[in-house]
């Protein structure tokens, strides 16, 4: 099966423009169409991709620019398999949610919409590191837009901030991907290359990585968020609109852990096993953190931004515990993670709806005993999300728990109590807006249609990979731990 | 007395590698000369035209001189038409011709008239021609004034018009004591080496009297000077945001892509052809400069309500990017800075014609609030300024993402790796003011979620008629659109710029 990556990736933006020349009411099923038909390709993908297969698949590979040794290389193994899934479903999850809603500037909204996934999607796929800067800042483009013009709270405030933030992270990212790849080129003597497998191959002396890592660590620690780099989470998540947000909160989080599996661990891996105490530190504390203070938030949205945080700093501790099964944890808590937030911000939107728009815990209440269907659905999502055995979540944390307790027995200890943390405060929550009595606002209703046709699917999901988790696992596992051999070679030195 | 005069020989002067200097330097005379002929029409459409015949003979030139490749010694070593110089030399031109097209039907023409107007600009552009190709400290400084003395007319074009009177003013003023210094320390140079051309001086310092040479050394810190304040480096800078604020917009726009092509054109030819076999002396020097002017510019350009200030201060905040080009002494230092400029060209060329474009129809001018609303009710300007601030803030998929990652390479491989992180903290401030200018295009005053069926049109914003939407030309949108799908287009691919950038380093090649 011959499956061109490259339309993969650019036939949201193509159906983008498409749209932004048509008549608003046609745009979003033109971008919709686009989003299916990523999502159909993937599966395609899913369906030809090696059981437990290695190396790359569907490689695309030219010169790009030539002069400074950019290529663009595009490529597909299981370590990106399903990163490249979640962003196909979740994409198609938040146009349909948007396709239900009126937007002003309907045709200016959904060509946004299209340029976030393109640009999510190259950054999942690019196998050069200056192509994965390029779309790794392009990112943020589209989201400046969506979260400023259509956005809700302080808007403008919070989308200044939200890429003032991560910009900053990925401009020195920048700095750190020419110095990684021009550095390399001449101590190797070969010229310069961005190509991962390049890159792999040639890696620096210690004291050039060090500098180096924290560069890309800071780019990849703000996209996450994770404890300290945080900062504009609050303000992002409350202002985004909820279709935006599913991408925003599902997707472009990932992008920052997958940054560090996919090109921080193979090319730097002395500085990764020199600075793995520190990035374990500022893992557990993002578990520790995010939980307490998703424990003590009233707004709906906030209690799922705090737990996000602690959420990645579980995939941060899989990733530097430095070990197989962690690593594998990290990605399928990525996946697992990407894949219940989605629901949560569609629910969140919807009580809110019953609670005359107001998103606080306060305000809501009772609302389960009109709404059977939509509590169920509910209950679902949040014992996945806190990591019921059963669920995928559970797998991923599992995996990560194991990966640490191997390495670095006392931080496992301590993160996990962040899973105990998570019964809490997801718990906490449902009780808050499904039980107890109800608010004086609310006026509980079943969820329409509509609602349905767009939550129904993703927590059929959340069942599906609950119920068979090896359709990750078996595809991502060597990929991963490819990816830590240079580290693990270093470790036994 | 006859016989004597005989004997002497004049200097052979090639005419063909001189003719992109000759065109502009004969359409300016002609222009002169025709622009006396009465009439409204001569002086509004005629002279543009006239102009633009000049300046298309001069790209002529160009690619002919370009092609038949023989880079020589012109009027006997004064001048150069290498590679280099031509490049420069198309840039300006290029420059030159959207500044016809902003200017063509601009208030100012009515002030000025149109045989004056654009005949200074035509002997600007040769200053600047003649600069870039100078081989000679003489025809260096005359390259300086030539294109100097136009410009500080033209600042004060608008003549019924405080504020440009101002701007030319305090040009004149400023620019004549940087003239003054550079003139002073060419005269230290000369005595140091005891010559004026370009190659004795480089062997004088290599060899015979070395860097460290007191009188060379004060006579370079002149010339660094004088350089800096015609480049706006810090920290001769502030006369830049007055200037660029008080002076047409045509002209600005003009002044901040030409000027900073020819000065770069000379920083580079000057420190690397005489000077560059003293590199490890004057880089340290000149990085610090770098690093202030990249500082200095961002900041500047924080708290400015004024697009034209605000371009004027991130317009320094570039020239210290360019500079990382010049401070590493390599030839791929020399590229990236060519490239840079020719990027720095369509960015700002399309930031300005969206200011002209504004200002002609909204009484709020060139203050940032005049841009409210823009991305609902001219959308064909909103993107284009959108495109032009993601491209100078460095976003992928913008030329001026290519050419940051350009100048950052040949820093890094240049042993400056420092100065390419200088240049990624400056373009995180510089975020702050880029962001604000599309912010309020885009996120002005947007209702979320309409209840109800959108409005198909959004109202007008305040101060539009539709007289003022007659004088909003289209030859401006056309320039601000076209030079915004350059920058795309640049930025997705920019191979055919590498090229002739790579052309133009390989005219100093024998150097490295």
């Amino acid at each position: 099966l011959t499956i061109h990556l490259s339309i993969v990736v650019f036939l949201p933006l193509a159906a983008g423009l498409v749209g932004a020349f048509l008549p608003g009411r046609l745009a979003r099923w033109v971008v919709l169409a686009g989003s299916l038909a990523v999502l159909a390709y993937w599966i395609a993908m899913l369906v030809d991709f090696p059981s437990g297969g290695e190396g790359l698949h569907y490689v695309t590979n030219d010169k790009w620019i030539d002069e400074l040794g950019i290529s663009y290389a595009l490529g597909v193994d299981g370590l990106n398999l399903f990163l490249i899934g979640l962003t196909a479903v979740l994409s198609v999850a938040a146009v349909l949610a948007a396709c239900f809603r009126e937007w002003d500037r309907p045709r200016l909204f959904y060509f946004h919409l299209a340029l976030a996934q393109t640009a999510v999607l190259g950054a999942f796929m690019a196998q050069d590191l200056a192509l994965f800067v390029v779309f790794f800042d392009l990112m943020l483009v589209p989201f400046y837009f969506l979260i400023g013009a259509w956005g809700e709270y302080r808007r403008v405030y919070a989308t200044t901030k939200v890429v003032i933030y991560t910009l900053a992270g990925s401009l020195l990212m920048l700095a750190g991907a020419i110095a990684l790849g021009v550095l390399s080129g001449t101590e190797s003597g070969q010229g310069v290359s961005f190509l991962f497998s390049d890159l792999v191959q040639r890696t620096l002396p210690e004291g050039t990585q060090s500098w180096i890592f924290w560069l890309f660590a800071l780019a990849f620690l703000v996209k996450m968020p994770a404890f300290p780099f945080h900062g504009w989470m609050p303000d992002g998540y409350r202002a985004a609109p909820i279709p935006v947000l599913i991408l925003f909160s599902g997707v472009l989080s990932k992008v920052g852990a997958y940054g560090f599996l996919r090109i921080v661990l193979p090319t730097m891996p002395d500085a990764s096993v020199h600075f793995q105490e520190v990035m374990i530190v500022i893992a557990v504390v993002s578990i520790l953190y995010g939980s307490i203070l998703a424990f003590t938030q009233d707004n709906a949205r906030l209690v799922v931004g705090y737990s996000s945080i602690a959420q990645l700093g579980f995939i941060t501790l899989g990733i530097f515990a430095l070990d197989d099964k962690g690593a594998q944890g990290a990605v399928m808590q990525m996946v697992t993670h990407g894949i219940v937030v989605a629901p949560l911000f569609l629910i969140i939107y919807l009580l809110a709806q019953r609670a005359q728009g107001s998103e606080l815990l306060s305000d809501m209440g009772g609302m389960a005993v009109r709404a059977p269907v939509l509590a169920a659905l509910f209950l679902i999502v949040t014992l996945a999300t806190l990591a019921m055995p059963g669920s995928a979540n559970f797998v991923g944390e599992l995996f990560v728990l194991f990966g640490a307790f191997d390495q670095k027995f006392a931080y496992g200890v301590v993160a996990s109590l962040g899973v105990v943390l998570a019964a809490v405060y997801m718990i906490r929550m449902y009780q808050r807006t499904m039980h107890n009595p109800p608010g004086p606002k609310v006026e509980s209703r079943e969820m329409g249609v509509r609602d349905a046709l767009v939550l129904v699917p993703l927590v059929a999901v959340v069942i599906g990979l609950g119920v068979y988790p090896q359709l990750v696992l078996d595809r991502t596992e060597k990929a991963t731990t490819g990816q830590l051999d240079p580290v693990q070679e270093v470790a036994q030195r | 007395m006859i016989d004597v005069l005989a004997e002497i020989k004049g200097p052979a002067i090639d005419w063909a590698g001189l003719s992109p200097l000759g065109a502009p330097m004969i359409g300016g005379l002609v222009v002169l000369v025709a622009g006396l002929a009465p009439g409204r029409a001569v002086q509004r459409h005629l002279m543009p035209l006239l102009t633009l015949v000049a300046l298309a003979a001069g790209i002529g030139a160009v690619a002919w001189q370009w092609q038949t490749g023989d880079a020589g010694t012109l009027v006997a070593g004064a001048l150069t038409n290498d590679t280099l110089a031509l490049g420069i030399a198309t840039l300006v031109f290029v420059a030159g011709i959207a500044t016809v097209f902003l200017s063509w039907r601009d208030r100012l023409i009515d002030s000025a008239g149109g045989g004056e107007y654009y005949s200074l600009l035509l002997f600007s552009i040769a200053g600047m021609v003649m600069l870039a190709g100078a081989e000679n400290l003489i025809t260096l400084f005359l390259g300086l004034e030539l294109l100097s003395i136009p410009l500080y007319v033209l600042c004060a074009a608008r003549v019924r018009e405080e504020r440009s009177l101002e701007a030319g003013l305090k040009y004149l003023v400023i620019g004549s004591v940087g003239s003054a210094t550079l003139l002073y320390g060419l005269a230290f140079v000369y005595g140091a080496t005891g010559s004026t051309d370009f190659g004795t001086i480089a062997t004088a310092v290599s060899k015979e009297i070395g860097v460290g040479d007191p009188l060379l050394l004060v006579g370079i810190a002149f010339i660094v000077t004088g350089f800096a304040f015609k480049a706006s480096v810090a920290p001769f800078h502030q006369w830049t945001p007055d200037v660029y604020q008080g002076a047409p917009t045509p002209v600005t726009a003009f002044m901040a892509v030409a000027t900073k092509a020819a000065a770069f054109a000379i920083f580079l030819r000057f420190f690397f052809e005489p000077l560059g076999s003293a590199q490890a002396n004057w880089a340290p020097a000149l990085a610090a400069l770098a690093t202030i002017t990249i500082l200095v510019g961002n900041f500047g350009a924080l708290g400015q309500r004024s697009v034209k200030r605000l371009l004027a201060w991130s317009g320094v905040a570039q020239a210290g990017y360019l500079l990382a080009g010049v401070v590493v002494g390599t030839e791929l230092g020399l590229q990236a800075t060519v490239f840079y400029l020719a990027v720095y060209l369509v960015m700002n060329i399309t930031a300005f014609a969206v200011v002209i474009a504004r200002e002609r129809v909204d009484e709020r001018g060139d203050d940032i609030d005049a841009l409210e609303g823009l991305g609902r009710s001219t959308p064909w300007l909103a993107w284009p300024m959108t495109i032009a601030m993601l491209a100078l803030a460095g976003f992928p998929a913008t030329a001026g993402f290519i050419g940051k990652f350009y100048l950052i390479d040949a820093a890094v491989q240049g042993d400056y790796a420092w100065l390419g992180v200088v240049i990624v903290v400056g373009s995180i401030i510089s975020l702050a003011y880029y962001l604000r200018v599309i912010a309020t295009m885009w996120l002005g005053s947007v209702n979320v979620e309409l209840p109800s069926a959108t409005p198909r049109r959004a109202a007008r914003v305040a101060g539009w008629s539709p007289e003022a939407d007659a004088r909003a030309q289209p030859e401006v949108a056309f320039i601000a659109i076209l030079a915004a799908a350059a920058t795309v287009f640049l930025g997705i691919y920019p191979n055919p710029l590498f090229d002739a950038a790579r052309e133009v380093g390989s005219s100093l090649a024998h150097l490295f």
